[in-house]
């Protein structure tokens, strides 16, 4: 496992010099922000909500890898001051996914600090998130000494078709797609890396109900305390050293947890589709972007009679989705 | 000048400290505050000088404080000492941190002190009465030895605490102490405060408890039970701890939980509390109300944070909550029933008990081809599909999360040799379940079938070592759901009173007994059917004694007439 994890720091610091800075304002972090990390390509449309989300949540300054987009993306997030910005212009699949350039910005800006490691379509939901900032949960996991903070992926999804659910930049786009299954996921633990294996979802229902081992990973470690010995292994679902993947108690208790809301199932899906179709740059040889195609056409529907309508996160604690855990 | 004195433990958010100091000194109560030593000089200085225009702060000398050792109550006697020294009129000494907030007006708490002029508020209980001790030590605090520390090393100090269990090593309590402990946060009389403070034996008590573990919660505690004249075992600071002896932290949106508690100060508070801060450090001009603090609403808050910590919500398995094989407290969430057997028996069985019981009958969850769920409904509550690979890629995952997203509702289903066998021993360890099987009733359609006999006797074959491996299982010692089994022989001859008591304990509400039967198949010629497998080699023994003729004991049995009972 050392070896693992120092063959993954090896390659993230090997793949530095793919990183170019575009717009460097490292120099803000102070030694108590909090920070989020976030790898994008042809995201503009989502930015303007996600950087307003985030704000609002108490994040200090955001560490952004633009790879290659060509929608305004760069120009956009460089306008930013609370923004820093770095640009790949290599193959995202042969940086583990993105993953070599964020460790290695990890561990270069974020040693010491919480950061929170999330992709643009999702949104982080805590308990209290909505009367306590980020700073709230990070100083009480501080004061009880612990480095990692678990959530599940939860997709939303629209009650019509998913094309037909039309996202408008800088809209929530939960007002549009605000539905989700409440009770189908199905969990086993990974020996390997001691992290659990989350399925099932809509996705799991729809696309992936006769090939279920295919269906994607909803667990995700998103929140760190960030040290330098640090890394993700494969996207947020696992980290090395293998401790920080232990964000579940396994004596019958619930430590605190949250969800992260996965804004995926809307319009914009059926273009990164085809786009990402074209570039093949993604996990499974684009396996799950394939099947995301070929069902599109059919026009999915993934409401059903079951589906929850989402409120707030006492509605997730109280569906087991999440828990306050010790945190009162 | 008041009569009461505030100490005030400092290390961190020092610009809060100040705020909460000049509250108090608003009022006209003196403070006196140390500084952990372990803050930066600069930052102490600059926190000094910018206290300094109010003339009732106070400094005291400077220790470090680490948790659990002497430093706190070294740093709790510099500052007493200097505030009683200072201010003569000083009656009560409240000792309190920098993370304190006071929720009542400082004067009622004033009043509150006044009319109890002789009253020392110390929690003190001696080591057989508190349960709340971190680790597990109480009596052998005050016995043991404990150079190293609970937090860096925890193994270094556990192993030594065994070795001195071992070796049976024991300190010497000082003559005349009887060990007490408690709260840390106290507010005692000058009287029993100066008696403590000025013990000819004082440099023996100390002595004896620099090296007691956790002092700050035992030397006063201690001490006081010599001197005072009147405890009142409470603390007066509200501070509620988790489940590993950290204090819970009070939070905006704890805003109106902490003003009905009318509780004086309370601990400990986030720095960032903002809306705290202001609420309760502006002038309330409440009426004066000499309520006493009532801090029940609050307990309950944080000991079912303490209860969801440990223990869990049982069935529930998600991201934060995953427990070991044996540790779940129940592996499912409701009790539910399996039934096997009985819609072979009956005609018409699931809606029979659906009526009986107001329970929700499926059919056989794990049937080959999909899960029949009540209804023929393809999704049910969670939006749980009815797949047959999504549902077999994780049975026992369909199962917990069918009993949680319907928890409230009795759930039943049916179950059978000819269904998927992965869910057998998650069914038999859990105490949920109530398992009625009538075995060798797979028996029953083969019977009623248009097969060819040679595949009859092959299916008969192929069922009944399914069903045989099945009870193995559901007879195994490790087996916790409530299990019933009849042969079908057994259960054809007299079927009311199994049902009955099946029946009665799902426990409807009313033991209503049943009115109506269901329908038993006809089963005429099934002695015969069976007897035919027999010659053909295959022993049906999971039917029990079936006579040949279909008669049990002197009386034919008419199958297809309903069985009432009166």
């Amino acid at each position: 496992m050392r070896l693992r994890r120092k063959r993954r720091l090896l390659r993230c610091v090997r793949k530095r010099r793919e990183l170019k800075p575009f717009k460097d304002n490292t120099a803000n972090i102070q030694s108590d922000s909090v920070l989020l990390m976030s790898v994008v390509r042809n995201e503009k449309i989502r930015l303007p909500y996600f950087l307003s989300y985030y704000r609002k949540l108490g994040i200090d300054h955001f560490l952004f890898v633009d790879n290659n987009s060509d929608d305004g993306t760069a120009e956009y997030l460089s306008e930013q001051p609370d923004v820093s910005l770095w640009s790949a212009r290599a193959s995202y699949k042969r940086a583990s996914f993105g993953l070599d350039w964020s460790n290695y910005l990890l561990r270069k800006y974020a040693r010491d600090h919480w950061v929170l490691t999330v992709d643009p379509d999702e949104f982080f939901i805590y308990p209290f998130c909505d009367t306590r900032p980020i700073r709230a949960l990070t100083d009480w996991l501080d004061s009880t000494g612990v480095r990692s903070f678990g959530t599940m992926l939860i997709d939303m999804y629209p009650e019509g078709p998913v094309q037909e659910a039309v996202y408008h930049e800088g809209k929530d786009p939960f007002e549009i797609s605000p539905w989700f299954d409440s009770g189908n996921y199905m969990i086993s633990k990974n020996p390997t890396y001691g992290n659990l294996w989350i399925q099932g979802g809509p996705r799991s229902r729809v696309f992936f109900q006769d090939n279920p081992e295919k269906a994607p990973a909803l667990n995700k470690i998103p929140l760190v305390k960030w040290d330098k010995r640090y890394v993700y292994v494969s996207s947020t679902h696992s980290l090395l050293p293998r401790g920080l993947n232990q964000v579940y108690d396994e004596w019958g208790g619930e430590k605190t947890s949250g969800a992260l809301l996965h804004a995926k199932l809307i319009d914009i899906l059926g273009e990164k589709a085809r786009e990402e179709m074209t570039r093949n740059q993604h996990y499974r040889a684009s396996g799950e972007y394939r099947a995301y195609l070929e069902q599109l056409e059919d026009q999915p529907v993934f409401w059903c009679k079951w589906s929850e309508k989402y409120i707030n996160w006492r509605q997730l604690e109280i569906l087991g989705l999440m828990s306050k855990g010790n945190w009162a | 000048m008041s009569t009461l004195g505030i100490v005030m433990l400092v290390h961190t958010a020092l610009d809060r400290a100040e705020l909460v100091a000049r509250h108090w000194t608003a009022a006209g109560c003196p403070v006196v505050i140390h500084v952990d030593r372990k803050v930066h000089e600069e930052t102490y200085t600059n926190f000094v000088s910018s206290c300094s225009d109010d003339p009732l702060i106070l400094f005291s000398e400077r220790h470090v404080c680490e948790w659990g050792g002497w430093g706190i109550v070294a740093a709790s006697q510099s500052a007493a000492t200097s505030i009683l020294e200072r201010f003569p009129d000083v009656r009560h000494v409240y000792l309190s941190s920098g993370s304190c907030l006071p929720l009542r007006p400082v004067l009622e708490l004033v009043d509150y002190l006044s009319e109890r002029p002789r009253e020392d508020f110390i929690e003190s209980a001696t080591t057989a009465d508190v349960s709340w001790t971190v680790g597990g030590l109480d009596l052998e605090r005050f016995t043991l030895r404990f150079p190293f520390s609970w937090r860096k090393h925890r193994k270094l100090f556990d192993s030594y605490v065994k070795l001195q269990r071992l070796l049976g090593f024991r300190r010497k309590i000082p003559d005349g102490l009887v060990p007490h402990m408690g709260s840390q946060w106290w507010c005692l009389t000058r009287q029993t405060l100066t008696a403590i403070l000025q013990d000819p034996k004082r440099k023996v008590y100390d002595r004896y408890f620099r090296r007691v573990w956790i002092p700050d919660e035992s030397y006063f505690q201690t001490l006081a039970r010599l001197y005072s004249i009147h405890i009142e075992s409470r603390s007066l600071t509200l501070s509620k701890f988790d489940y590993q002896g950290r204090p819970h932290i009070f939070y905006d949106d704890h805003l109106q939980l902490l003003r009905r508690s009318d509780c004086f100060v309370a601990r400990k508070i986030w720095p960032h509390a903002d809306r705290l801060y202001q609420t309760f450090l502006t002038d309330q001009t409440e009426a004066m109300k000499l309520a006493e603090p009532n801090p029940g609403k609050i307990d309950r808050v944080f000991a079912k944070a303490v209860e969801r910590r440990t223990r869990g919500r049982d069935g529930l398995y998600m991201q934060s909550r995953f427990p070991r094989h044996g540790s779940e407290n129940g592996l499912t969430s409701f009790p539910y029933s399996v039934f096997q057997g009985f819609s072979e028996l009956f005609e018409d069985f699931e809606s029979w008990l659906g009526n009986a019981t107001g329970a929700r009958v499926h059919g056989h969850l794990f049937g080959p081809e999909r899960a029949e769920f009540a209804g023929g409904e393809t999704t049910i509550n969670g939006a749980l599909s009815d797949g047959a690979k999504l549902r077999d890629y994780n049975p026992t995952a369909f199962v917990s999360n069918l009993i949680w997203n319907t928890r409230g509702e009795r759930q039943c289903f049916q179950f059978g040799p000819a269904d998927t066998q992965k869910i057998n021993w998650f069914l038999a360890r859990d105490k949920n379940a109530q398992i009625s099987v009538v075995t060798g009733a797979w028996a029953v359609p083969l019977f009623r079938s248009n097969m060819n006999f040679a595949d009859i006797r092959n299916e008969a074959a192929r069922l009944q070592q399914i069903e045989t491996k099945q009870l193995e299982v559901l007879d195994s010692v490790w087996t916790k759901a409530k299990v019933r089994i009849w042969t079908m022989a057994e259960f054809v001859e007299s079927p009311m009173e199994p049902l009955q008591t099946v029946i009665d304990e799902i426990g409807t509400g009313q033991p209503a007994h049943l009115s109506e039967a269901p329908t038993m198949v006809d089963l005429t010629g099934f002695g015969k059917f069976l007897q035919n497998l027999k010659n053909q080699g295959m022993h049906p023994y999971l039917v029990g004694d079936f006579p040949v003729d279909d008669v049990f004991g002197a009386q034919t049995r008419q199958f297809r007439k309903p069985y009432l009972v009166q």
